[in-house]
């Protein structure tokens, strides 16, 4: 044993321990994630027990599992449970009971040796609502225009309802928006012309007939919108709860109605893809604790590529002058200082230059100026999708230089000789020999960069991140891509859902799902880029030989 | 030829351009840096100026009475003067409406035909109170309002009275006063007077309905048992709860709220153990009105207030500002909402000071010789003197006087606080409130959190580091090197998340657990080492040595889950069924779910990669011959790590270490969501804190661009700059020493 501990070998073991741990904790946070976001789409089974309380009244509680626990049985002794006082500790389940209208929390702790009887009745439905969250129970009766009608027809109807409401969410989004938009920018041309001084009577009522055909327009579809209303409101759905009472449920609050305990594996699959299909497409709901996180998505992506546009000429061209050009004095040594602190520069302080110079300095400089007209309302003197683009195209230069340093900095010298010899100039070499072949290097400095940009929450929290952007920042109207407005980001989404919703409990598995979302991105973009600079690598030692 | 020159130059210029537009492209990236530094400079730089004062504008005015007061609008573009004769007479500061700057624009009587006045008492900014040769008594606003006429901007002045024109009936037995003050919010208004026959009198009006709507009122009468000859200076604080009466040096509060007795607290004598006494010459009353200072002859200024003692509530000295060396102060002017005040000596020199900052802000001569009437504008942002029948208006520059270094440093005595103390508040719910920035708490929480973090990450970082460099198989590190590096590509908002919704319940469930794994992981390596030490050698080659850290992978598991499954056992046992209880009330320390334990962990793994990747760089690339050397010389592979692979690669070590502490105070979303963001100053491992980053981002979108809130985030966010800037220069430093010592060996 002495020798053993002399020979230093456990110490070795221990350092491996420390290997060990990285990569337990790496594997497992990416596996909690993966899992608890992929089982939000899994239709969970519906349960009904059969319990008694503490005050020996007998219940009925249905819901999904939702979690499991157990706590030390003497945390329990104040409720004078009726239970085997030799345990010492005691199971509980969370069940996630919906019927938000019924009762105040849609979430309940029971005790595992209240439980009498616990079944998977297979004619419990789940009905997803627009509003007010889940409902579990048992259908009563399928009311269509106030007559009771078979059971089946049901479908048949959600599906009814369903269409009408794209239409009515069509007409609403693109149709009326698109009006106020037109009516928005004509209020706004009038009161340029008043400020400039050249309004001329008949153009004010030019303007003026344009406004009111505009809301010609909008009432004809405004009336359309109506009769579609009307239509989604016909039928009903009565309901069953858990203690009896029975719900009527109208059609246009319903998004689908599913027999979980009904399906097999297979309709189970499918319906965990079409699940998470709706996910990536659809418009969150009941503040941002349901429905799907299109908005976010395309908020993200949209943002890193007008920053990939800013930060990729930038970087490249900062890395050649490091590598290409930069002799080896003082300046180089000091921008090489540079690169490393904008680097380690905590992310926060971008995002304080970024509102305090972009969008209050530049921006509110580029309002006086060519904005006039809608002050005191700023237009990009305000936090915006372009100032996110472009904080986050500093934060990420320096990951841009190194990636394409290092790939310059692979380059055999003799390819450089090769060209100079032959007559041509540096620039010419460095456009047709050294950037092909750098290329692959340059594209992994994007990816990084593009990962690194996904990922960053802390400076967009102040130039131009919101938790629910009415407008996508592209759009049907007029310049299509507006520049100046806010924008939803995934990992935003995270932090607003997951600690500022007012029901953190019926949300988190949304953010384990929005989270799973983001980190597949980011993971899948760390891998390729990872992967191209590898064969990168080896194709240079090939050429090195 | 003619064409193969042509292009040849053309190519020329396209080289030198594109030499040019390449150099500008990488100059841009120090351009960038130097931007930020220097915007953030920028935003800084207007606190820690001090006041400027300047002339705006002079007129000569002929009063042909001494003036008693003057004032100013909110603009500055209409000032007054009020007059011994009884007369408030309003000057067009700026040309407009009519009439040029200088101009006399209104003038009106306050007192009845062949009177005058002979006491005239500012009570704050706006409110005189006035006492004829008759010895009736009225108070009066002069008040001001904007007009717009065909777009432009007119003011237009005028008197009001807020407690009725009537003559106000503040002694039942109509005695001639001779000192007088008061206050008034809009129910009632409380007056305190001494009158010519000795007597010290409160006279309550309270009104019918609200004094904003109705002067209508009912007097109530009451006689303050003081006992003395003669009272120099009266006060009422502004909140209606105490009077302040100065009889020579001293001076006496009485509680107002008390409507039974009006007993005296006597504020202590001034200036005790001094050879030559001080006398008190002047009394103000700091804007919030809980504050009295107290002017001297020695030319000083003290602030005193309540402060909660063993013996009950007591007025203390709290600071003292030297005013002048050898004058006394004569005058004392106190801002309406700020808590900045201005002292005048004989000679004419005065001071700006701020009280809760200790800051000296201005000293200067306003006017040559005797000064009439001085008045603060409503804004503070300019002062009106009338001396010499000249009027002068000033423009006060002084916007962040609450800011000092070492109001932001050092303990700060604020108000009805019963010691200096560190505070971070920046802001409240009511009016009044005095915000509080020390920037001691949040960077005392920075720097928590990344101890915690640090602690936790960097064992584990540079044990991992040292394994994967120095004793792992090639083929394993390609693996295991970009597994672990994949953590520092994982959004810090998912970790933060992870850390407060998953992490942190889990702690406080299992908080027993997470004590044993500190025993369970390092002992179940051990055992599982000294098990594959006592294998027999044919399984040994099956599982060589080289796979230790997969085979501890199931060794380091099940000894997690050994821990968590005894957890509850242990709480029963040895906690009484209750951690977080036993540690609550049995230890009497406070528990935060969110605490610094929680942070620690999740901060750590964010900064292992970071160090974990450096770390295992350095020692990876320490050639090669100086531990084949080593080993040659018969040292055992971990005695060549230790003596000569770490000794070589520790400045790399310390680098990585560096870059990580670097990463950990910075970091923002993880602080932000696994604690609770409480700024205190406790390094209990049960208890959160705020970070400078996480107080950035909880704050700035809330605060008034330009404010000193504003200014101050952007100082929290130049520290985390500099900080960071110091850190990384230093570790990249190390970092090239390194390579270059690597490359000559």
């Amino acid at each position: 044993m002495n020798n053993w501990f002399k020979s230093g070998s456990p110490w070795v073991w221990l350092s491996a321990g420390g290997v060990s741990i990285s990569l337990i904790s790496v594997l497992g946070l990416l596996g909690l994630i993966a899992w608890r976001g992929l089982s939000y789409f899994w239709p969970a089974d519906i349960y009904q027990f059969e319990m008694t309380d503490e005050q020996g009244k007998n219940l009925t509680v249905i819901g999904e599992i939702y979690e499991r626990e157990s706590i030390p049985a003497s945390q329990l002794v104040h409720l004078n449970l009726n239970i085997d006082e030799s345990a010492e500790t005691i199971e509980r389940l969370l069940i996630k009971t919906g019927n938000r209208e019924l009762v105040s929390l849609d979430f309940r702790w029971i005790l595992v040796p209240q439980i009498n009887n616990t079944s998977l009745p297979a004619e419990l439905v789940v009905i997803e609502r627009r509003t007010h969250g889940n409902f579990y129970g048992y259908i009563e009766e399928v009311i269509l225009d106030g007559q009771a009608v078979e059971q089946n027809k049901m479908l048949q109807l959600v599906e009814r309802v369903s269409d009408f409401q794209a239409e009515m969410e069509d007409l609403q989004k693109s149709d009326i928006g698109a009006i106020n938009y037109q009516i928005e920018r004509t209020r706004l041309k009038e009161r340029k012309h008043i400020l400039d001084n050249t309004l001329t009577t008949q153009l004010q009522q030019e303007l003026k007939d344009k406004v009111v055909g505009l809301k010609a327009d909008y009432s004809v579809l405004e009336e359309q919108l109506m009769a579609l209303r009307e239509k989604i409101s016909r039928d009903q759905i009565i309901v069953r709860a858990m203690d009896g009472q029975k719900v009527t449920i109208n059609f246009e609050d319903v998004l689908q109605v599913t027999f979980n305990n009904k399906l097999n594996v297979f309709e189970k699959l499918k319906m965990f893809f079409s699940q998470i299909g709706a996910f990536v497409s659809d418009d969150p709901r009941e503040a941002n604790t349901e429905g799907g996180v299109f908005p976010a998505i395309f908020g993200t992506v949209l943002m890193v590529l007008l920053m990939t546009v800013i930060v990729s000429p930038l970087g490249v061209v900062a890395a050649i002058y490091l590598h290409e050009y930069a002799g080896n004095n003082a300046l180089t040594k000091l921008l090489r200082i540079a690169v490393i602190n904008l680097a380690g520069v905590p992310s926060i302080v971008y995002g304080v230059f970024g509102l305090g110079f972009f969008v209050y300095m530049v921006g509110g400089s580029l309002d006086d100026l060519f904005y006039a007209e809608t002050l005191p309302s700023p237009t990009f003197g305000t936090p915006g999708v372009m100032w996110s683009a472009l904080t986050l195209a500093i934060l990420t230069l320096p990951v841009v230089i190194v990636s394409t340093e290092e790939g310059l900095s692979r380059i055999p010298s003799a390819m450089r000789h090769g060209s100079l010899a032959l007559g041509a100039t540096k620039a010419e070499t460095l456009w047709r020999i050294i950037l092909p072949i750098a290329s692959p290097a340059i594209m992994t400095g994007i990816i990084l960069a593009i990962a690194r940009a996904a990922g960053e929450v802390a400076p967009l929290m102040l130039v131009g991140v919101v938790k629910m952007a009415p407008n996508l920042p592209l759009d049907g109207n007029f310049p299509f891509l507006h520049l100046d407005r806010k924008f939803m980001h995934l990992g935003f989404h995270i932090y607003d859902v997951g600690f500022q919703s007012p029901n953190v409990e019926a949300a988190r598995p949304l953010v384990y799902a929005t989270a799973l979302l983001l980190v597949s991105i980011i993971v899948a973009l760390n891998i390729t880029a990872v992967s191209i600079r590898n064969r990168l690598r080896e194709k240079y030692r090939m050429l090195d030989q | 030829m003619a064409i193969a020159s042509k292009s040849a130059n053309y190519r020329k210029v396209k080289n030198s351009l594109a030499k040019w537009m390449i150099t500008l492209g990488g100059i841009s990236v120090l351009f960038t840096l130097v931007l930020i530094f220097m915007y953030l400079l920028y935003v800084i730089k207007p606190i820690f100026e001090s006041a400027k004062v300047d002339v705006t504008a002079k007129f000569v005015i002929n009063e042909e009475y001494k003036v008693l007061a003057t004032g100013v609008d909110e603009l500055k573009e209409v000032a007054y003067s009020i007059t011994e004769q009884g007369k408030i007479n309003f000057y067009q500061l700026v040309d407009g409406d009519g009439h040029k700057a200088g101009e006399k624009i209104l003038s009106q009587s306050l007192v009845a035909d062949g009177e005058s006045l002979t006491q005239l008492i500012n009570v704050g900014q706006k409110q005189k109170l006035l006492i004829d040769s008759a010895g009736n008594v009225q108070l009066i606003v002069p008040s001001f309002t904007a007009n717009f006429t065909s777009g432009k901007r007119v003011i237009i002045p005028s008197i009001r009275y807020p407690l009725g024109k009537e003559y106000l009936p503040i002694d039942e037995n109509n005695a001639t006063i001779t000192k007088l003050s008061f206050a008034m919010d809009d129910e009632k208004a409380i007056f305190v007077a001494f009158t010519q026959d000795n007597r010290l009198i409160k006279t309550t009006l309270l009104a019918e309905d609200d004094f904003n709507y109705d002067t209508a009122y009912e007097v109530q009468y009451q006689e303050i048992d003081y006992g003395a000859k003669q009272v120099n200076d009266i006060l009422v604080s502004s909140g209606l709860s105490m009077a302040f009466i100065r009889q020579n040096d001293q001076v006496a509060v009485f509680s107002l709220d008390d409507e039974a007795e009006l007993k005296a607290t006597i504020i202590p004598q001034l200036a005790q153990n001094k050879s030559t006494p001080n006398h008190i010459t002047t009394m103000a009353l700091l804007s919030g009105g809980s504050s009295i200072l107290l002017g001297d002859d020695n030319g000083s200024v003290s602030q005193w207030f309540e402060v909660a003692t063993d013996e009950g509530r007591e007025f203390k000295e709290i600071r003292r500002f030297k005013v002048s060396d050898n004058e006394p102060v004569t005058a004392i002017y106190t801002e309406q909402y700020r808590k900045s005040f201005y002292t005048e000596t004989p000679s004419g020199e005065m001071g700006m000071f701020y009280t809760t900052s200790e800051a000296d802000l201005w000293r200067g001569n306003l006017h040559q010789g005797n000064v009439q009437a001085l008045s603060i504008a409503p804004r503070a942002d300019g002062l009106v003197v009338f001396s010499n029948n000249e009027l002068t208006i000033f423009s006060v520059k002084n916007e962040h006087p609450e800011v000092t270094w070492q109001a932001l440093w050092q303990e700060v005595w604020y108000e009805s606080y019963p010691e200096p103390e560190f505070i971070w508040q920046s802001t409240s719910g009511s009016d009044d409130f005095e915000a509080k920035f020390s920037l001691v708490p949040i960077s005392f929480g920075t720097i928590k959190a990344a101890s915690y973090a640090m602690m936790f990450a960097v064992p584990i970082a540079l044990t991992a580091a040292i394994y994967t460099a120095y004793f792992m198989t090639p083929g394993m590190r390609r693996k295991v090197k970009p597994t672990i590096e994949m953590m520092e590509a994982l959004p810090t908002v998912i970790l933060g998340f992870l850390a407060g919704l998953w992490l942190a319940p889990i702690i406080e469930i299992y908080l027993p657990a997470i004590c044993l794994l500190l025993v369970f992981i390092p002992s179940s390596v051990f055992i599982t080492a000294f098990s594959w030490h006592r294998l027999p050698r044919k399984y040994k080659t099956l599982v060589p040595e080289t796979w230790a850290p997969i085979i501890l992978i199931p060794a380091i598991l099940l000894a997690a889950y050994a821990a968590f499954a005894l957890s509850p056992v242990l709480e029963l046992h040895l906690f009484g069924g209750d951690v977080r209880q036993y540690i609550t009330n049995d230890l009497g320390i406070s528990f935060d779910q969110r605490n610094a334990l929680v942070v620690g962990i999740a901060m750590g793994f964010a900064v292992i990669p970071t160090i974990f990747s450096m770390a295992e760089d350095a020692i990876f690339s320490v050639p090669r011959h100086l531990t084949s050397g080593s080993l040659a010389l018969g040292a055992t592979q971990w005695q060549t790590l230790i003596k000569v692979v770490l000794l070589t690669a520790s400045p790399g070590i310390f680098s990585a270490v560096m870059m990580g502490l670097g990463r950990a105070v910075g970091e923002t979303m993880i602080v932000l969501m696994a604690t609770g963001n409480t700024p205190i100053l406790d390094w209990s491992i049960f208890q959160g804190m705020r970070t400078l980053a996480a107080n950035i981002a909880v704050e700035m979108p809330e605060s008034e661009v330009g404010s000193s809130h504003y200014r101050i985030l952007f100082l929290a966010a130049f520290v985390l700059f500099v900080f960071t800037f110091v850190v990384n220069t230093l570790a990249e430093f190390v970092r090239q020493r390194l390579r270059e010592k690597y490359s000559s060996l």
